[in-house]
């Protein structure tokens, strides 16, 4: 037999699933049985239900079988033809497979047109060429056909699972360098240009236009600039700023080359978190590459440009996802928030000139300019541009990473992409934007996911992350546990945020103390605070320094306002305003 | 210090770095398990800096440690998506298989027990980190086989 051509995920949700084991185990049977393998480990195709996911490549395309554990294996060799992706010459069939125990997971894709299912046409039939496919229930068909990534828009995240994430000859043969070198045929102001038409805002939460940003910085006067990559994703439910990291690191390499052309910068940092240890280490891996080949160094390119790129490891500080926090940390100090002005794109790191932004606006940059920024900003609506990278979360049936623009409603992807959730249970509540996201009600999950839309409704779309939460979830309980993460994490440097949420962890106590309201000598006590919570919150809101104190009231009154029966509040009361973004808002996480 | 030969190395390695503290005290943490009391006025001195300064900084990250961990760091994710697929009931659970209380270190020094917020396994809730190694949709069972796996021997209660 020759060789055959395999993927094991070396992404770190793969490897928590068990890949490298299964890796072993792949090798280990091969070896056995004589066959020569060539594996690759690439990054996660994001279907993080179906990790490990293996592909076997094939003059079909590429097949895909997963959820596979290394006791899989043998029976996968040999009963189902995995080798040959199950493909089998006509009237050459072995036995039929034993079937195989249901595993839930395989057994969930009976529907061909949920975005879950299996490749249509594919278990059981006859292919063109007189050959029969060998079914199992891991085997979900030609990969690229899964609805599950037929359904979505995959501009950034179009080579991560598909490519090597190490390999420079894969990352050029897949589009790789093209906006780089797109960029150095270009003056400053074209850049600036191209990112500003594109219409891409940043993507780690306060969605403030790039290309006013880099502007900002571009003008500024000074013998040092720097570009900053904010990768401190701290938030819960995100892990699309790992998968970018890990699956295909010279992306984020490229962007951030882009962005110190455009504003004149040589010198680049990416803060990343300690959490992430897979992600540093293949950054570091890949930045010696790119700098062993010319795209990063004293001469990127031979243009006579100079760039140099190095990775910066967090400690485990969530405020230091705040960029003037993250600032403070860079240059070796307490993770404080700063007082805004001065903006860092004036005076940023070390005091000079910095552009910051997150690993995902970063990582769309190439794209922009290798197809153009129109082709960036006809995704999208209204004036959210492009595509953003959800992160299904939490207590969902498929949970993983579906890049789609912006516009489609929470409904689609939490039933269409996410099947519901994984317990079976009614879906209650689903916090989108991370721990200072708002918890949207089911009366609002057809609102269109856009910025705009969103802050309508007193919500955030944030970083894409979206945690689901069945019915057992007490909102009152959650409520709490963000007054508890903010005191937990409060860098200490304004009172609101140090003091107001201690004294919330407070107040949450005593009203789930005294609660159910109605329990006649608690009721007078109970309703009091109530009205402190509001206050409290309103302080915090409107007296904050920045983005964790200003924001922690959204996931509390959103919880109070929309589950008021959590909090002991027996009839639904009049709707509440929601919060609005008050000038706390405005200094929210890169 | 025994070790003092080792730390002047990496004083001399990161000194020169632009923000050099975060790097040092991440290399003095990796050479040593944790960050020892009586390196802190090398350090210090080193970076020019107020041994305030280099305290404040070490016990302001979570991530820092002044004193020794257990052999074996268990860390379980609070945050809400792992919530969300009961990782409180899991906390519990890790606490009695473990024998230990949450932020605590055994008496027999075999286990740390640690909240960690979000290890980017968020679709794969509840997630541990053990020694540095991930695990996914850890239920109480696949906890124990962890634990037993360790040679972590239940304490009695």
């Amino acid at each position: 037999m020759s060789t055959v051509q395999l993927f094991v995920p070396r992404d770190a949700a793969a490897l928590a699933a068990g890949a490298d084991e299964v890796a072993e185990a792949l090798q280990a049977a091969c070896a056995q049985r004589g066959v020569t393998l060539n594996l690759t480990r690439n990054g996660s195709r994001g279907l993080l239900w179906l990790e490990p996911l293996v592909e076997v490549v094939t003059p079909h395309g590429r097949i895909a079988y997963g959820p596979v554990q290394p006791e899989d294996v043998p029976a996968l060799l040999d009963d189902a033809h995995l080798l040959t992706g199950g493909f089998m010459p006509e009237g050459d069939v072995s036995p039929s497979p034993r079937p195989s125990p249901t595993r839930g997971e395989g057994a969930m894709h009976s529907k061909p047109l949920s975005p879950c299912g299996r490749g249509v046409g594919e278990r059981g039939q006859h292919t063109s060429d007189d050959m029969t496919v060998v079914a199992h229930p891991l085997r979900h068909g030609v990969t690229e056909q899964m609805p599950y990534l037929v359904m979505q828009e995959r501009l950034t995240f179009r080579r991560i699972g598909v490519t090597d994430p190490l390999s420079l000859a894969d990352y050029e043969a897949h589009d790789g360098w093209a906006g780089l070198r797109k960029a150095l045929t270009l003056t400053s102001a074209e850049l600036l240009h191209e990112v500003t038409h594109s219409g891409l805002r940043g993507r780690g939460g306060a969605a403030f236009p790039a290309g006013i940003k880099w502007k900002t910085v571009a003008h500024a006067h000074a013998a040092q600039k720097y570009v900053v990559c904010n990768a401190d994703e701290g938030d819960s439910g995100t892990f699309a700023d790992r998968m970018v990291m890990e699956g295909d690191p010279f992306m984020l390499i490229e962007g951030m080359a882009i962005a110190a052309l455009a504003v004149g910068a040589t010198q680049g940092f990416i803060y990343i978190r300690s959490e992430y240890p897979h992600a540093l280490a293949v950054m570091n891996e890949a930045i010696e590459r790119a700098s062993a080949a010319g795209f990063l160094g004293e001469n990127v390119l031979g243009s006579g440009r100079t760039f140099h790129l190095h990775t910066r490891k967090a400690a485990g500080a969530y405020v230091c996802g705040e960029e003037t926090a993250m600032l403070e940390s860079l240059e070796g100090k307490r993770g404080i928030v700063r007082a805004k002005p001065p903006l860092p794109a004036l005076s940023g790191l070390f005091g000079q000139p910095t552009v910051i932004n997150n690993v995902l606006t970063l990582a769309a940059v190439p794209f922009i300019l290798a197809r153009g920024a129109q082709a960036y900003r006809d995704y999208g609506v209204g004036r959210s541009h492009g595509t953003l990278p959800f992160q299904l979360a939490g207590n969902i049936k498929h949970g993983g990473l579906v890049e789609k623009a912006f516009g489609l409603s929470l409904r689609e992807l939490i039933y269409g992409f996410g099947g519901g959730t994984r317990s079976g249970r009614p879906v209650k509540a689903v916090q989108v934007g991370g721990p200072l996201g708002a918890y949207v009600p089911e009366s609002l999950w057809d609102v269109p996911l856009d910025y705009e839309a969103y802050a309508a409704h007193g919500a955030v779309l944030g970083h894409g992350g979206i945690v689901v939460h069945d019915d057992t979830a007490n909102l009152a309980e959650l409520a709490r546990y963000a007054f508890e993460f903010c005191a937990a994490e409060s860098c200490g440097k304004c009172t609101p945020c140090r003091i107001g949420s201690t004294r919330g962890v407070e107040v949450m106590q005593r009203i789930e103390r005294t609660a159910p309201a109605g329990a006649a000598p608690n009721a007078a006590q109970h309703a009091q605070q109530l009205t402190l919570l509001r206050d409290l919150c309103d302080t915090m809101q409107h007296g904050s320094l920045c983005a964790m104190g200003g924001m922690t009231p959204y996931p509390v009154l959103s919880a109070l306002n929309h589950y008021p029966q959590d909090f002991g509040v027996a009839a639904a009361p009049s709707p509440q305003p929601s919060p609005t973004r008050g000038e706390g808002a405005q200094t929210q996480r890169t | 210090m025994p070790e003092a030969p080792l730390l002047a190395d990496l004083i001399v390695h990161h000194r020169a770095t632009p923000g050099a503290l975060l790097p040092l005290l991440h290399a003095v943490q990796d050479a040593f398990g944790h960050i020892p009391s009586e390196a802190v006025p090398a350090i210090a001195e080193a970076l020019n800096l107020s041994r305030a300064e280099v305290h404040g900084v070490i016990t302001y990250y979570h991530h820092f440690r002044q004193w020794p961990a257990g052999r074996h760091v268990v860390q379980v994710c609070q945050a809400e998506s792992c919530q969300a697929c009961g990782s409180r009931a899991l906390t519990a659970a890790a606490e009695r298989i473990f024998g230990c209380a949450l932020g605590q270190t055994r008496a027999d020094g075999a286990v740390t027990l640690e909240a960690v917020y979000c290890l980017g396994l968020c679709a794969q809730s509840p997630a541990v980190q053990v020694d540095e190694r991930l695990h996914a949709r850890v239920s109480e069972a696949k906890l124990a086989r962890i634990a037993q796996q360790l040679g972590v021997q239940e304490v009695a209660a």
